[in-house]
């Protein structure tokens, strides 16, 4: 994963609540076995119209909004299915950051593990940005992970809150699967401490009855 | 004395491996982490390129459930796929759970099914446990007192290579939910209720502990149609505390403890409801008494009304924003604000799910199929959960009722729910569906979605338009 510290870059105002990650990628797009490609589902229903030509009025397909590298949406951002693709999609269509006054739990979750940047901003703060959107489609933001900070337009910095470990896997380009491997020994130690409730395996051998009892396996 | 503690606080206690700090969340150990074609393939290449085996495979278990087809078996008995994505999707499950040792329910085995159907059928969802999938509707589970929740595909990556997610503490909320259910009226209304009262944002950072009369008087399939809809209300998870109900519901299941095992687990499971005194940090309220059928006007799953009530009135929306949210919604439901959905003709009636596709939801929908007819015009589509959901329910002729009323009986998955298989609502139609999810699209590109129980949904498909369920009861 590349390190991210500072994202400056132009912004592009989506003013709708509760987008859920059925807007962000259709289901019929997840039938895929990598991650390539997902930008083309990208808020397919509302990008296109039902002929399957550009919608001009959605705020991604204005002119103004070409080379859009964060995007500013409506509070519960990414409601709904646990669906990777959503931050993949978004991310793959070139957006770095989402700017929202709040983002669903898993989302941000799965943002975080994939070097999307979710910011939280108080809602002040971002009915100022589609308002200064409205008069200014140009509107650029930086934002400095290090310092957690977003500049407004006029110049102010609001800080955003991230959780310190996402923060420095983030700044430093690791991804956290690295630190889970790095537990090993703890973990066996648990395995070896703890009883196992269910042995999956017990079904493919054919032998679900002789399972269930609370001994160890590991 | 040790404070006392929350249901999920044991829960979460029992499974941590290394404790969280400022700098780092907690390493938590997962006892059963449930896989499906569409959320894994990604993990397993992750897997591949790092040359990591899965850790667990005895604590891993796969199904297919959500590209799937549900048409009826063909000559053979075999369940045609003809999607070559989704032919892709399904081999490379088959592929990945063959190298790496997991067990897998195949299409067309007699136990597969979705995948929050399966687990808790065989009997592998415990009190207790910790356990996750790459699905947001894993919060089903947690009917049993275990603690579940949906993750990524990132993470299903880290299960499978550590068995272990790393976490940050979430909140608590007691849900209270007192009184009784009137005739007609189900669990499914006490969720979307709940949703409708406090929105879909209202459970962010929180897990749900439902308690009150009202759960305690559920079925294991009842809380687990409330629990699976708990990520609707934002809640990542919700729980309820295990009880006579589960245990019985338990006994003899197959993954199930046997003997003096299980009484010991019962023992044991005796000690995970939250101790007198315990603290939440957040508590809803509700009053399944005063409740009545409800249904959804809108595109997400907190639009919802009690069955008798008008659409509302942008005007009467307390703010700018919800006003244009409502705005929205109707626009894409074609619905007009003030009018009653009582009488709104319907198109499609989907009775499945994994909010409402077991053998207690099949049997009450059954009651209003039974000698009657589904109206003209109307499809109707029954899709069992799991395909031993689907032999339950024909051994007692529930098949015969909905096939000899002109209703679908059709393979087990997840079918219309989310219109990633060729189950599909047609652009424009209306759907009464006993789903999760009304968002637009979400059953097929435009879509209308009305989300409601079993019985209203029965009760529409008999009479081709939006109906009080309770009018048609005996």
């Amino acid at each position: 994963m590349e390190p991210i510290s500072m994202i400056t870059g132009k912004a592009v105002v989506l003013p709708v609540e509760n987008i859920d990650t059925d807007q962000i990628i259709p289901a019929r797009f997840l039938k895929v076995t990598d991650k390539s490609g997902l930008a083309a589902g990208l808020f397919e229903a509302w990008r296109y119209r039902a002929d399957g030509t550009l919608n001009p009025d959605f705020p991604l397909n204005r002119p103004e909004a070409a080379g859009a590298t964060i995007l500013i949406s409506g509070r519960n951002f990414g409601c709904g299915s646990s669906r990777e693709h959503a931050p993949w999609a978004l991310q793959d269509y070139g957006f770095r950051a989402v700017v929202a006054p709040s983002f669903a739990d898993i989302f941000r979750s799965n943002a975080l593990k994939i070097g999307l940047l979710p910011v939280t901003v108080e809602q002040t703060v971002y009915d100022e940005l589609v308002a200064h959107y409205a008069v200014d489609p140009q509107m650029h933001l930086t934002i400095d992970l290090a310092a957690q900070t977003v500049t407004l337009p006029d110049g102010r910095q609001i800080s955003f809150p991230i959780d310190a470990f996402s923060k420095y896997c983030l700044l430093h380009g690791v991804d956290q699967l690295g630190f889970l491997l790095n537990q090993e020994a703890l973990i066996a130690a648990y395995e070896a401490t703890h009883p196992q409730p269910v042995v999956t395996t017990a079904y493919s051998r054919g032998k679900t009855e002789e399972q269930g009892n609370d001994s160890m396996s590991a | 004395m040790s404070k006392p503690r929350t249901l999920f606080d044991k829960v979460w206690d029992a499974h941590v491996v290394r404790p969280e700090t400022p700098e780092t969340p907690a390493v938590l150990y997962i006892d059963l982490h449930l896989i499906h074609e569409v959320t894994s393939p990604q993990a397993f290449t992750e897997l591949r390129q790092r040359g990591l085996r899965v850790r667990r495979p005895d604590k891993t278990l796969a199904t297919m459930d959500h590209s799937t087809p549900t048409t009826p078996r063909n000559h053979l008995g075999i369940i045609p796929v003809v999607d070559p994505m989704a032919i892709s999707q399904l081999e490379q499950l088959r592929k990945n759970c063959a190298e790496f040792g997991i067990p897998l329910f195949e299409l067309g085995d007699e136990n597969q099914g979705i995948v929050h159907v399966i687990g808790p059928e065989q009997g592998l969802t415990q009190p207790g446990m910790m356990i996750v999938c790459g699905d947001s509707h894993t919060s089903t589970h947690g009917a049993f007192g275990a603690l579940a929740f949906g993750i990524g595909t990132s993470e299903v990556g880290h299960v499978l290579a550590t068995q272990c997610l790393l976490q940050r503490k979430p909140k608590t909320c007691a849900v209270r939910i007192d009184g009784r259910l009137g005739p007609g009226v189900t669990a499914k209304d006490i969720i979307l209720a709940l949703i409708a009262k406090y929105g879909v944002g209202g459970g962010t950072g929180y897990v749900f502990e439902y308690m009150g009369e009202a759960i305690r008087s559920l079925s294991m399939e009842e809380r687990m149609t409330i629990c699976n809809m708990s990520i609707e209300g934002g809640a990542r998870a919700g729980m309820v505390a295990p009880d006579d109900t589960t245990f019985e519901y338990i006994a003899g299941r197959p993954f199930a403890p046997k003997g003096a095992d299980f009484d010991a687990a019962v023992a044991r499971w005796r000690t995970l409801p939250s101790d007198e005194g315990a603290v939440f940090d957040h508590e809803l309220t509700l009053s399944a008494s005063d409740l009545k059928p409800m249904i959804t006007y809108g595109t997400n799953p907190g639009m919802g009304i009690p069955i008798d009530a008008p659409v509302p009135r942008p005007e009467d929306m307390p703010d700018a924003r919800s006003r244009a949210a409502l705005d929205k919604a109707l626009a894409y439901m074609g619905l007009e604000p003030g009018k009653p959905l009582l009488g709104h003709p319907v198109d499609v009636v989907f009775i499945g799910s994994c909010t409402n596709s077991r053998l207690s939801d099949l049997r009450q929908a059954a009651q209003f199929f039974r000698g009657r007819k589904v109206a003209p015009g109307v499809r109707v589509m029954v899709v069992p959960g799991s395909q031993q959901v689907k032999r339950a329910a024909e051994a007692e002729g529930l098949d015969r009722i909905f096939k000899e009323a002109g209703a679908e009986w059709r393979e087990a998955g997840c079918s219309a729910c989310l219109g990633m298989n060729d189950d599909k609502v047609p652009p424009g139609k209306y759907a009464i569906s006993t789903s999760n999810r009304n968002f637009e699209g979400r059953q097929g590109p435009g879509a209308r979605t009305m989300l409601a129980s079993p019985l209203t949904a029965a009760a529409a498909a008999v009479t081709g338009v939006v109906t009080d369920p309770r009018t048609l009861l005996n």
